[in-house]
C-alpha cells in the first residue's frame, strides 16, 4: 500500500476523501510546525540529515533513505493493513468484529488513552532538543534527529485519531498536545518521566533504552486495542519505535566498551583516575541506571488500577502479546501476584489479575529490560572486566503506586530515612557525576570521528561506512 | 566438478541485534522465531525474500552463511550462539561472505538511490558470490576484441571468457571480479575489480560455460591525471588461451524484469552498455509477440568510441528504440544524454508512468544527476512531478541505478 505523496499530508489513509478531516488536519499542520521550530531541535533547521522515510508501510518502502532538512521532513499518517475480519481478542467484547468507529460509551477513556500517548511524544522532543550541540559524532546525531522527527510522526499519528474520531474534543486537545510543555511549571507533560530533563548523551541513551521501551510495551498493549484504527496506528509505530531502542542499547554498550578499554589501558578501577582519563566509570552508569528504571517503571501506573480493569474488560488495551497467551482472556477469575509492604518487609501478594494489569504490563517490561542489561554485561565479560550492572528492585526509589515515598534500597530492603540519606550518593547520580557527564559533553562533527568517552558503533546506517557524513551542517 | 550442494543461509548477529521483535513481525512466511536468548532464522523455512532487512533497525538481520546444505545451522544451534560462528566453522568448502571491498565497490555504485533497491518481481532469482577470493575459478580467454576505431581515445575491449567444466551461472546485470595476478606496492594482493557481463544468462556462445565482459583500459582518473589501472591494463592485455581468476558472480538487484509486457528505459554511458547489451541480447534471443519496448539512451564522445557501434546499428528498429548521444563530434554541438532524453520527452514520460518499465542507469557518475535533472523537467512537462514519484519507483524496484 503507498503513501500518498502528493498531498499536502502524505497518508494511506485516504485523506482526500474526506475533505472535512483534511481541512482540520492542514489547519493542524501549520501549528505543528510551528511548535517544531520553537521546541524541535535547536538550531538544526539548516542541516541536510541522512534520515530515512516511510514511503509505504510494506517492508520495501517504509525505510528509504536521503537527505533532508527535518523542517521539510514528510510527517505523515499511516496506518498498518487492515486485516480482514479482525476480532477483538479479548475483554467482555472477546470474538466481536473489532470497531472501526468509536462506542459512544467508550470515548472518554479511549480519548484519554490516546491523549496521553500522544502527549510523550512532542514531549521527548522537547526534552532532547539541545542534544544536537553535544553530540559525541555525526553518527549519533544523525540517529538523535531520526528519533526526533519520528516522534514528530507519532504525534501525527495520535493526532489523526483525535480528529478524525472524538470530534470536537479530540480537535482541542491535538491543540493542547503543542501547548503542554516538557518540565513547564505552569504547563507541564502529563507523565512525570516526561518533565525531567535529558541533559547529556548518557542519560539520551538510558532515556531511549528505558523510557522508549516503555513506549514499546505500551505500544504494544494498544497493537490489541478492539478499536481497530487504534490497533493498526499502533502497529506501524512500533517498526519505528524499534530504532529509538536500538540507539540506546548500542549507545550504553559503545560506552562500556570505550570505559573497558580504558581500565584494561591502564590496569584500574579506580573512578577518580578513570575519569581523569575522559571516561565515565562504570558505578556512576550504574547510578544513571537506576534513576532511568525507576523513573520510567513508574510510568506503567499504581500497581492495582481499576481503570486499568476497565480498559482491559471494555477491550480498549489488551496485554503484552494478548494473543499469544494461553488463558481465556477475560480474567474475571484469574490473579497475578503483586508486591506489598507488610510491617518492615516487602511480601507478594494473589491480587485479581484484572485489577493487576499495570503490574503485569510493568513485569513483561522488566524481563525484556533485564535481557538488554544482560547484553551490555557481555560487554564487560569480553573485556575481563569484573563487574556487571544490574537493575534495582521494582520497589527503589517510586513515586506511583504503594511503594510511592517508601524509601527501599536497591536490593529490596525497607530503610530508614537515615539509611536512605546515607545510601544514596551510591544510589542516584549526585551533583557531581552529572557535573562530570556533562563536562564530556561537546560536539564532534567531523565524519568517522568519536568522543573520546564512547567507541564507535561496529557499522554505519544503511550500510553506510562510519565516516559517512550522517549530517551536514551547510 | 563434483561441488556439494551449498546453500546460503541466513542468520542474524546474536551481538548486534537488541531482540526488537521487528523482524519476525515482518517476516510474511514466519520464517523468524526467538526465545528468551536468541532471534534466529529458520533455514528450512526462509526464501531469502529479503522483506526482513530494511526494517532491522540494527543491520544484525543482514548476515549470510555458506553452508553445506545438509549441515545448515539448526534453530537449536542458532538459538545458543553468543557470537555469529566464523564463516568456515562447518564445511571445508564454506567460504566467507561478498568480500568488504565488493560490498564497498557496490555501495558506491548504488549511492545514487539513496536506499536499497530490490530486484524487479519479475526477475530471476540470481547466483551470487559462489567464488570467492580464496577460492576462485579460473577462467580462459575465448577472445579479447577492440571495440573503439584504432584513433579513438579510449581502449575498451569486449573479452570473452570461457569456464571450461565449472559452472558460474549469471543474469544480465550482474557483474564478475577480477582479481589481477602479483601483489601491489604494499606486497598485499590486488584488490579485487568488478566487470559487469555484457553477455546474456546462457552465455556469449549460447549453451557453453562462457561470457563476455566490456574492459576500459584506465590510463587517467576522473580528473585526466595520468594513473595506470592495474586490473584493466591486465585484462586488456590479455590474449587467447590465456587464464584469469574469476570471482562472484554479484548483485542481486541490477537485473531484469521477466514479466511479458515489461518494458526497460537504459541509459548508459561508455563500458555502463555491458549490462544494456546482455539485457538487449536476451531480449533479442527469446523475442515474442506482447514483448514491452526497449528504449536506449548511450552516450559517447564519437560513433568511434562507442563500443558495440556496429552491432547496435544492426538491430531491427521495431525491436530497439536507440538514441546515440556523441559530445565531440566535430562540426557538431555537443550532445548528452541527458539532451536525447529531453528531445524524446513524451516516450520516456510514458515510460516513466508506465508500473510495467523499469529503468536502468549505468555509466560515469557525473552522468547521474543531469539524466534526473532531464526525468524531472519531462515530469513536469507532462504534468507530473518526479520527485514525488521517486519513492514509488524506489519501493517498487523499477529504479536502478550503477555508476562509478
Amino acid at each position: 500500500m503507498n503513501i500518498d505523496y502528493s498531498q499536502k499530508i502524505p497518508n494511506n489513509v485516504g485523506l482526500s476523501d474526506d475533505r472535512t478531516l483534511q481541512r482540520a488536519l492542514e489547519h493542524w499542520q501549520p501549528e505543528f510546525l510551528n511548535w517544531w521550530a520553537d521546541m524541535g531541535p535547536d538550531g538544526s533547521a539548516a542541516f541536510d540529515v541522512y534520515l530515512r522515510t516511510a514511503v509505504s508501510v510494506d517492508p520495501a518502502g517504509w525505510a528509504n533513505f536521503g537527505y533532508v532538512k527535518m523542517p521539510d521532513y514528510r510527517w505523515g499518517i499511516f496506518l498498518n493493513p487492515a486485516e480482514t475480519d479482525r476480532r477483538i481478542g479479548f475483554g467482555d467484547h472477546k470474538g466481536e468484529p473489532a470497531w472501526q468507529e468509536i462506542p459512544g460509551e467508550y470515548r472518554a477513556n479511549l480519548r484519554r488513552i490516546v491523549v496521553t500517548q500522544g502527549d510523550t511524544e512532542p514531549a521527548s522532543v522537547e526534552q532532547q532538543r539541545h542534544l544536537g550541540l553535544t553530540a559525541p559524532s555525526l553518527y549519533d546525531l544523525r540517529n538523535l534527529f531520526q528519533i526526533n522527527v519520528e516522534e514528530g510522526r507519532h504525534l501525527w499519528a495520535m493526532v489523526y485519531l483525535l480528529h478524525r474520531y472524538f470530534g470536537r474534543d479530540g480537535r482541542e486537545e491535538a491543540e493542547a498536545l503543542l501547548e503542554r510543555r516538557s518540565g513547564d511549571q505552569d504547563n507541564p507533560r502529563i507523565l512525570g518521566a516526561f518533565n525531567e530533563r535529558t541533559p547529556d548523551w548518557l542519560s539520551f541513551f538510558l532515556f531511549t533504552f528505558f523510557t522508549d521501551r516503555d513506549g514499546k510495551f505500551q505500544l504494544c498493549a494498544l497493537a490489541e486495542s478492539g478499536f481497530d484504527p487504534l490497533a493498526r496506528t499502533t502497529r506501524f509505530m512500533l517498526t519505528e519505535e524499534a530504532h529509538h531502542m536500538f540507539v540506546g542499547e548500542s549507545g550504553i554498550a559503545r560506552i562500556l566498551q570505550r570505559t573497558c578499554e580504558v581500565m584494561n589501558q591502564h590496569k584500574t578501577d579506580d573512578p577518580a583516575t578513570l575519569r581523569s582519563l575522559g571516561v565515565i566509570d562504570l558505578p556512576a552508569i550504574q547510578r544513571y541506571l537506576n534513576f532511568h528504571y525507576s523513573v520510567t517503571i513508574d510510568l506503567f501506573g499504581a500497581d492495582l488500577s481499576s481503570n486499568a480493569a476497565t480498559f482491559y474488560s471494555t477491550g480498549i488495551k489488551g496485554r503484552f502479546e494478548e494473543s499469544k497467551l494461553t488463558d481465556d482472556h477475560v480474567l474475571k477469575d484469574a490473579t497475578y501476584p503483586v508486591l506489598e509492604i507488610s510491617g518492615s518487609e516487602i511480601v507478594t501478594r494473589e491480587a485479581p489479575a484484572l485489577n493487576a494489569l499495570n503490574e503485569k504490563l510493568r513485569d513483561d517490561y522488566i524481563r525484556d529490560t533485564l535481557a538488554g542489561v544482560g547484553r551490555w554485561n557481555k560487554v564487560m565479560q569480553k573485556n575481563g572486566i569484573d563487574f556487571q550492572l544490574t537493575v534495582p528492585h521494582k520497589a527503589f526509589n517510586r513515586q506511583i503506586g504503594s511503594f510511592a515515598g517508601v524509601k527501599v534500597a536497591p536490593d529490596g530492603r525497607i530503610i530508614s530515612a537515615a539509611d536512605w540519606e546515607a545510601g544514596v550518593r551510591s544510589w542516584l547520580p549526585t551533583d557531581e557525576d552529572k557535573a562530570y557527564v556533562q563536562s564530556l559533553m561537546g560536539r564532534v562533527a567531523e565524519p568517522g570521528k568519536f568522543a573520546h568517552w564512547i567507541a564507535p558503533p561496529p557499522m554505519g546506517i544503511n550500510k553506510q561506512p562510519l565516516d559517512f557524513e550522517y549530517v551536514r551542517f551547510n | 566438478m563434483n561441488a556439494p550442494d551449498l546453500a546460503l543461509q541466513h542468520v542474524i548477529d546474536p551481538e548486534i541485534c537488541i531482540r526488537c521483535n521487528t523482524c519476525e513481525e515482518t517476516c510474511p512466511i514466519d520464517a523468524v522465531t526467538h526465545d528468551e536468548r536468541n532471534y534466529v532464522v529458520k533455514f528450512e523455512v526462509c526464501n531469502g525474500c529479503n522483506a526482513c532487512v530494511p526494517p532491522c533497525p540494527t543491520g544484525a538481520i543482514d548476515n549470510w552463511r555458506h553452508v553445506a546444505r545438509a549441515q545448515a545451522y539448526t534453530v537449536e544451534e542458532q538459538l545458543s550462539w553468543d557470537v555469529l560462528p566464523p564463516q568456515t566453522a562447518s564445511t571445508e568448502t564454506a567460504e566467507t561472505a561478498i568480500p568488504e571491498e565488493v560490498q564497498r565497490l557496490t555501495a558506491e555504485a548504488t549511492a545514487g538511490l539513496g536506499t536499497a533497491v530490490a530486484a524487479p518481481w519479475s526477475a530471476e532469482k540470481p547466483s551470487v558470490n559462489l567464488f570467492t577470493p580464496r577460492n576462485p575459478v579460473t577462467a580462459t580467454v575465448a577472445g579479447n576484441f577492440r571495440l573503439t576505431e584504432d584513433g579513438a581515445s579510449s581502449d575498451i575491449r569486449h573479452i570473452v571468457l570461457d569456464f571450461g567444466g565449472a559452472v558460474f551461472p549469471v543474469l544480465e546485470g550482474q557483474s564478475i571480479g577480477v582479481i589481477a595476478p602479483g601483489t601491489d606496492a604494499n606486497g598485499k594482493p590486488h584488490y579485487v575489480r568488478l566487470y559487469s557481463v555484457a553477455s546474456p544468462r546462457d552465455g556469449e556462445r549460447p549453451g557453453y560455460s562462457n561470457l563476455s565482459i566490456t574492459v576500459k583500459r584506465v590510463d587517467e582518473d576522473h580528473d585526466g591525471k595520468p594513473v595506470r589501472g592495474v586490473c584493466s591494463n591486465y585484462l586488456c592485455d590479455l590474449r587467447k588461451g590465456d587464464t584469469v581468476q574469476v570471482v562472484g558472480p554479484y548483485g542481486t538487484s541490477f537485473l531484469m524484469p521477466n514479466h511479458p509486457g515489461a518494458s526497460l528505459l537504459m541509459i548508459c554511458t561508455g563500458t555502463g552498455s555491458a549490462p544494456m547489451r546482455a539485457m538487449t541480447e536476451r531480449r533479442r534471443r527469446n523475442r515474442a509477440s506482447g514483448d514491452g519496448k526497449l528504449l536506449l539512451f548511450f552516450g559517447a564522445r564519437a560513433p568511434g568510441e562507442l563500443p558495440y557501434f556496429g552491432p547496435l546499428m544492426k538491430l531491427p528498429k521495431d525491436f530497439i528504440d536507440i538514441n546515440l548521444a556523441f559530445s565531440r563530434v566535430t562540426g557538431q554541438p555537443k550532445q548528452y544524454v541527458q539532451d536525447l532524453v529531453r528531445a524524446r520527452a513524451a516516450d520516456v514520460a510514458t515510460m516513466l508512468s508506465d508500473e510495467n518499465c523499469y529503468i536502468y542507469i549505468c555509466g560515469l557518475k557525473g552522468m547521474e544527476g543531469g539524466v534526473l535533472e532531464a526525468f524531472r523537467d519531462v515530469a513536469r512537462q507532462h504534468g507530473f512531478d518526479f520527485d514525488a514519484l521517486w519513492p514509488q519507483l524506489l519501493a517498487s524496484n523499477r529504479i536502478h541505478i550503477e555508476t562509478y
